[in-house]
């Protein structure tokens, strides 16, 4: 029994939420090795094999990679496929597009975003935007699976030194081309990494006060900037920052909510959170529901004032 | 070019669901009911594509029991042109549900489809990319932005760090994010008009697919409830209590 992570990555380095699929892999039972498949990425293929836990690396470079378009990126995963009893995605976006490709092919489930390996065969997910668990168990031959990263702590990232083996990279299917991306910049912590996250909500009013209010704060704790759906739909924040059951997932040491009124939907992506900080003027507000520290407050106010006594 | 919406009925996006206490699942009985709110978009999409001149007929398809018929209606009173029910009262699971699919797909040749992203209810976020892998098909997932010109689509996608922007051969699958569209209220003069329009019914053994669940649940629990918070009064108590308390600063 082998499991096989597929690794996210930016051909130079390996993303973190690669390291929790690890661990995730490793609880399933047997040996892990992890697909590295890009173009130039011998760099992230070397810190693969740097993780602890990995027994394998495999490294399939080419031009029909580089992207990391679906087609080819299922078509790569399942040339090896045959050799593994589990595999494991990362719950990103990258993961959620090509995992369900490589389970259709292989005419088995696909288990989405498990949060705990109970056996394996056996696993944990929550559904209803995590109002409940459910524990799933498949009869499948292979397992395909996406993780949760704030479900399974990060395998460590140094002290392996697994074997890097060559692999073919497959032909382009010539039915998609990438055109091009607009990347969000930032030196902040990434969203699901962070240790602190500074969140914001529609009560910010504007993308000018989310910027002027949120970022001072953010800026002070060197936290990662969040922001609930209707802040995002307004403009307010890009896409790529929102936290809730469809957004990114996140469970910081600390959750700021300013002006976030808490819908389930939100709530479904913070409230694995280790502390949560909830400032909102209306007392009702549900996000009070799961803050452990609550200050009824407009937050113009309170978070500037919060920034000055930092 | 025809376009293919499959639209899956589920617990309406406001109702907090319980867990039903013998653990075998939740407890969706006298519960509103909706239309997936993805797949909302998705017929919003659609319909738009049809009204700018791009495609010919917008079909609306579901999976599932009979109450099914309403959602599709819902989805002709957006402006679907017709509707199809796949009609069973088994549980049906996304690679089930992409495999019924699969079958229409291959009767119906539409240039595209147009699902959402991931239903509210299972979260697996599947659908799409199974059906895309099943007909042999490109697929875009998470689109808030499509442009179809001649037999190409160009769809910029919500993914982790921005924007990226692909271009699919048609006939092709695309999943819808939030950002797409905003999909418009449906008046009542297009809820009657929808009443009148074709729903054909169908079975999944007409379409020769075996719908089987791969996977058993073996039981549903709430999840872990947080402890209860306090109120602070001020800035200054907050501050105090992240460092000496929770010690997080």
């Amino acid at each position: 029994m082998t499991a096989l992570v597929i690794a996210e990555h930016d051909n130079a380095s390996i993303k973190a939420a690669t390291l929790n699929t690890v661990t995730a892999a490793a609880a399933c039972g047997g040996d892990v090795h992890v697909l590295v498949a890009g173009e130039g990425a011998a760099a992230a293929a070397a810190a693969a094999a740097q993780i602890t836990g990995v027994a394998k690396v495999l490294h399939a470079d080419g031009a029909s990679l580089k992207d990391g378009l679906a087609e080819n990126l299922a078509a790569q995963v399942l040339a090896i496929a045959s050799s593994y009893s589990h595999i494991l995605f990362p719950a990103t976006a990258s993961g959620k597009n090509v995992a369900p490709r490589v389970a259709a092919k292989l005419d088995v489930a696909q288990i989405s975003d498990i949060t705990k390996v109970v056996a394996a065969d056996s696993f944990e997910r929550p559904i209803y935007a995590g109002n409940a668990i459910a524990t799933v168990q498949s009869a499948d031959a292979v397992k395909v699976i996406t993780v949760r990263g704030t479900g399974f702590d990060a395998a460590a990232a140094s002290g392996g030194s697994a074997a890097v083996e060559t692999v073919a990279a497959v032909a382009d299917s010539g039915k998609s081309s990438f055109v091009g991306r607009e990347v969000t910049k930032s030196d902040r912590p990434e969203l699901t990494a962070a240790k602190i996250i500074v969140s914001g909500g529609r009560a910010l009013g504007s993308a000018e006060k989310f910027n002027e209010v949120i970022t001072p704060l953010a800026d002070k704790l060197g936290a990662a900037i969040g922001a609930s759906r209707a802040a995002v739909d307004a403009g307010y924040a890009p896409n790529d920052l929102q936290v809730g059951q469809t957004g990114k997932i996140v469970a910081p040491q600390l959750y700021i909510a300013c002006g976030i009124s808490g819908a389930i939907q939100h709530l479904a992506g913070m409230k694995d959170s280790k502390v949560i900080v909830a400032i909102n003027k209306d007392p009702e507000a549900p996000i009070f529901s799961v803050a452990d520290y609550g200050l009824e407050a407009d937050l113009f106010q309170a978070v500037p004032e919060l920034v000055n006594a930092l | 070019m025809k376009i293919l919406v499959p639209v899956k009925r589920v617990v309406d996006y406001n109702v907090k669901v319980r867990v039903k206490s013998d653990g075998t699942g939740v407890d969706i009985a006298n519960v509103k009911m909706s239309m997936n709110p993805f797949d909302e978009i998705a017929v919003e999409e659609a319909v738009r594509l049809k009204e700018k001149g791009v495609v010919t007929e917008v079909v609306a398809v579901s999976c599932g029991v009979a109450q099914c018929q309403e959602t599709l209606r819902t989805a002709m009173a957006i402006g679907a042109d017709r509707a199809i029910l796949v009609e069973t009262t088994e549980e049906l699971q996304p690679l089930a549900v992409a495999k019924l699919l699969k079958a229409l797909v291959d009767k119906e040749q539409p240039g595209l489809i147009i699902l959402g992203k991931q239903a509210i209810d299972d979260d697996a976020n599947q659908t799409g990319q199974m059906l895309a892998a099943l007909a042999d098909l490109p697929q875009a997932t998470f689109a808030s932005k499509v442009e179809v010109a001649g037999d190409k689509v160009n769809v910029t996608r919500e993914v982790d760090g921005g924007l990226e922007t692909l271009q699919l051969s048609t006939p092709a699958v695309i999943t819808t994010d939030l950002r797409l569209n905003e999909p418009r209220y449906v008046t009542l003069p297009n809820i009657m008009k929808a009443k009148k329009k074709q729903l054909d019914t169908v079975k999944p053994e007409d379409l020769g697919v075996d719908v089987a669940p791969r996977l058993k649940t073996l039981k549903v629990v709430e999840p872990a409830k947080r402890g209860a918070g306090i109120k602070v009064p001020d800035v200054a108590t907050l501050v105090a209590k992240l460092k000496n308390e929770a010690k997080v600063i």
